[in-house]
């Protein structure tokens, strides 16, 4: 091959190449996102050989070997869905009736221990839908908002759970913080969330916890609420509640909805004329990956849940078309009179919750109370511990002694038990001395 | 003060409207030709045996439990699917060039396809074509997120065969670049697919004009019976290296796994041999939005096809479960031809029951036609015509061939 025939071919494969990568050009712009803040610890946490590692980093139940468990009432109601299932025909758009009911029951009607509640129920004015499970729920909401509501704007307590901001941005809104809680203190500083939430355009979307506050654990006190929802009514603006945690302040999952029926006799009182509840069977009833959730949204007449529900059902239609059965079936099946579960199931998230209160003390008492505070440690509530520590010495806590955690210094008490309980607070005790 | 003054009320989605009209309807002898799901010869629905022995399997097993997955799915299922799908000696799969991504279900799957190419591909910019006609709810999908959607002409309603002319001048006459949305093999509503051939000339005017392809793959195994045959266009494209774009995949185990409500599926990206996008950057922006959708998807279905893809019995079994189906299907379309053709003389040419496969037949009744079987006879099918041949069996086959007769009868100024 001569030197002029060999340019040519090979300005001919370059001209090639470059048509092929100008073709490409627009897919070759995928850039990496970055690893999720909360489920990559657990990834990093697979990867340690340290024979004490620790994980306190996902919100996902463990026993006191350290095991996940499966509810021994869910294990009852998958028996039984074993044997009697005779279907996995697709549920409705929203899920159907039956689930809706008994997540409006038991959730408004609260075993018959809210009036306010069971008279929405009863006068059709609220609008439940089954969700992929909390997440799913959020986002749902979310799209709704951001497709009929008047504002965008979404006030969200700082700090709050990793995702809720993105959940909300990709959803079109635009999350903005209210103050919350002071780190510098380790408690709530009310004076200022009160503040920071009159400083924002009335009609704003404000997003409160309805319990065990993701990821301080300190929750509002009655009187506290009563002063949020008075502020709610002045500055009309939307109360979006996220419930992911019923059952695990008090063990008693009738006991955690306070706030709800509080918002029930403020909507039945005509003082607020709606608001939305993001619920989640994934951490009471140990569904987790199956992502059962529930959003409701109370109405302000039988007929506008009637308009509500099928834009909700036109919206979620092209996204997944309808929503995951087997989590909605255990679901229903523990709250079918027929089986018999109901009070096993309430016992089982008892003991669950009975075990992460043990531990939360158990770790109280073997922490050196010398060197800081750990009094917030008994004030918070719920599957967490937020404990202070600042990002240095939790990333301490991870390299030198194998105790996976997120950063901002939340640990989740499902990974602590007898055994390891004393090696944690020796590892926090070392990396809090200055 | 209403919170939201501008929400009316919409109608409800056609299909699942039907259904709940369907439902309503206290005739005993009503027949639901309407949503896609299998029916046996009881008119019953089927788990099928494969599923119940995985399931028994499943949930007796040490470590069953119901743990998060990870945001991109159950790693055993992810491989299995994709080797179904791409077949196990696929040149993407020993090239290392898939991501996949679990998703709820077809559906799912579509969804995330349109929000990554919103976001990756010529910012959203570039058309969606999809056949006409096409599964209902296609449209909506794309439209929902802001992308532009166009149709290429596809069935022909007066031969009752493609029009691939049409169809090929439109993949020419598309701006270059465009997605165009394919159905794998049991084209909904249809039921006509191309034929080998026929799919070679529409993958090379495809690739002439770099467009990119999706292909929706709901029927994989339930339209002929086998997989690979089911698979064919699919696998064509990327073991002969005709398609040099990437291929995204939307893969649904509702139909041939019997999962519909588990929502099973997987959304599958072949990365084209010189793209420098890595496969890291693109499962991580899947995870991306996956996060801040759902957090990661159901368990429970994608385990039960994963110990079915995994254990070679089952396996088998599945692919018994994939020929009881389509063959009882394929038997309904001969019965129902047989009675319009040969005993009741309907006018009109029928043969395209026959010719079609999958669940649907694209029957060619009008509307009109359509409403009359639901008021007079209580037989139910979409407004368009589609018939479930699904819901057909023994016990019903002849009172649908009377209706469909007499439907036609009455409206007999209607060409068919």
């Amino acid at each position: 091959m001569t030197s002029s025939t060999s340019r040519s071919s090979t300005l001919l494969f370059k001209r090639q190449f470059s048509q092929l990568n100008n073709r490409l050009n627009k897919w070759n712009d995928i850039p990496l996102a970055p690893p999720d803040k909360i489920l990559g610890i657990s990834e990093a946490y697979v990867k340690d050989s340290n024979s004490n590692k620790i994980n306190l980093g996902v919100g996902a139940y463990r026993d006191n070997d350290g095991k996940p468990i499966i509810f021994p009432s869910v294990k009852q109601a998958e028996r039984i869905l074993l044997e009697l299932e005779v279907e996995k025909e697709y549920t409705g758009i929203t899920g159907n009736k039956n689930y809706q009911s008994v997540v409006k029951n038991f959730v408004f009607n609260n075993s018959d221990k809210d009036i306010n509640g069971k008279q929405l129920i009863e006068s059709g004015r609220i609008v439940t839908a089954q969700t992929i499970s909390g997440t799913g729920s959020l986002r749902v909401i979310a799209d709704f908002l951001n497709r009929f509501y008047t504002s965008k704007k979404i006030l969200v307590p700082k700090p709050t759970w990793a995702n809720h901001v993105a959940v909300f941005k990709d959803a079109g809104l635009d999350p903005e913080y209210y103050n919350y809680y002071d780190t510098t203190q380790n408690d709530l500083e009310f004076d200022s969330l009160k503040s920071s939430l009159l400083s924002q355009p009335d009609g704003s979307i404000v997003l409160l916890h309805a319990c065990c506050h993701n990821p301080t654990g300190m929750d509002l006190s009655s009187a506290q609420q009563d002063e949020v929802l008075d502020l709610i009514q002045q500055k009309n603006f939307y109360p979006l509640i996220d419930m992911a945690y019923q059952g695990f302040a008090s063990g008693d999952p009738y006991e955690d909805i306070a706030f709800i029926r509080k918002l029930n006799k403020a909507v039945v009182d005509g003082q607020i004329p709606s608001y939305a509840l993001c619920q989640s069977f994934a951490k009471n009833m140990g569904l987790y990956g199956e992502r059962t959730g529930s959003i409701s949204i109370i109405t302000e007449s039988a007929e506008k849940s009637v308009a509500i529900e099928s834009q909700l059902k036109k919206l979620i239609r092209p996204i997944y078309s309808s929503p995951p059965i087997h989590g909605s079936k255990i679901v229903e099946t523990i709250f079918n009179e027929k089986y018999n579960l109901l009070s096993s199931w309430l016992g089982d998230l008892n003991a669950v919750v009975g075990r992460l209160n043990t531990v939360r003390g158990e770790l109280y008492k073997n922490l050196d109370k010398s060197n800081y505070n750990w009094d917030h440690l008994l004030k918070q509530r719920g599957m967490f511990v937020f404990t202070g520590l600042t990002s240095e010495q939790v990333i301490k806590l991870r390299t030198d002694y194998s105790v996976y955690a997120t950063e901002d210094g939340r640990f989740s008490i499902s990974g602590i038990n007898d055994k390891n309980v004393q090696y944690l607070a020796d590892a926090i005790n070392k990396v809090i001395k200055k | 003060m209403s919170f939201f003054p501008t929400i009316k009320e919409l109608p409800p989605d056609p299909l699942f409207g039907l259904k709940a009209r369907y439902n309503a309807d206290s005739r005993s002898d009503k027949v639901d030709l309407g949503i896609g799901a299998y029916r046996d010869n009881n008119g019953k629905p089927w788990i099928l045996p494969a599923v119940k022995q995985a399931e028994i399997k499943l949930i007796t097993s040490d470590d069953y439990n119901h743990e998060y997955l990870s945001i991109s799915g159950f790693e055993p299922f992810l491989k299995e699917a994709a080797k179904i799908i791409l077949g196990t000696e696929s040149k993407a799969i020993k090239e290392n060039r898939v991501v996949s991504q679990q998703s709820l279900s077809g559906t799912g799957a579509l969804h995330v396809a349109g929000v990554f190419l919103k976001e990756f591909y010529y910012g959203g910019s570039k058309s969606i074509y999809l056949s006409s006609p096409t599964w209902a709810n296609h449209q909506q999908i794309f439209r929902n997120l802001g992308l532009n959607v166009e149709t290429y002409p596809y069935w022909n309603n007066d031969s009752k065969s493609l029009d691939l002319t049409g169809f090929l001048s439109s993949i020419k006459s598309a701006p270059e670049g465009s997605i165009f949305l394919l159905h794998a093999c049991a084209h909904n509503p249809t039921g006509l697919d191309p034929s080998s051939e026929q799919w070679k000339q529409i993958l090379y005017e495809l690739e002439a004009k770099n467009h990119l392809i999706i292909f929706d793959s709901a029927y994989q195994g339930f339209a002929s019976g086998d997989l690979e045959k089911d698979a064919f266009a699919i696998r064509y494209s990327i073991d002969q290296d005709i398609i040099k774009t990437p291929i995204i995949i939307c893969q649904s185990f509702a139909k041939n796994c019997g999962m519909y409500g588990e929502r099973v599926g997987a959304i599958h990206i072949i990365n084209p041999i010189n793209s420098t996008a890595t496969l890291g950057a693109i499962k991580s922006q899947f995870n991306k939005i996956i996060r801040s959708e759902i957090s990661n998807p159901p368990a429970y279905g994608s385990k039960i096809v994963s110990t079915i893809l995994n254990d070679p019995n089952l396996k088998q079994q599945w692919e018994k479960d994939l020929i009881t189906m389509s063959s009882r299907i394929n038997k309904m379309r001969i019965e129902l031809f047989n009675l319009l053709t040969h005993e009741l003389k309907t006018p009109g040419n029928w043969e395209h029951i026959k010719s079609q496969t999958g669940m649907f037949s694209f029957t060619g009744l009008s509307s009109e036609m359509v409403a009359r079987l639901e008021s007079v006879h209580a037989i139910y099918l979409v407004s368009s015509g589609r018939a479930s041949v699904a819901g057909l069996n023994d016990h019903n086959v002849k009172k649908v061939a009377n209706a469909f007769d007499e439907v036609v009868r009455f409206y007999a100024k209607s060409k068919l």
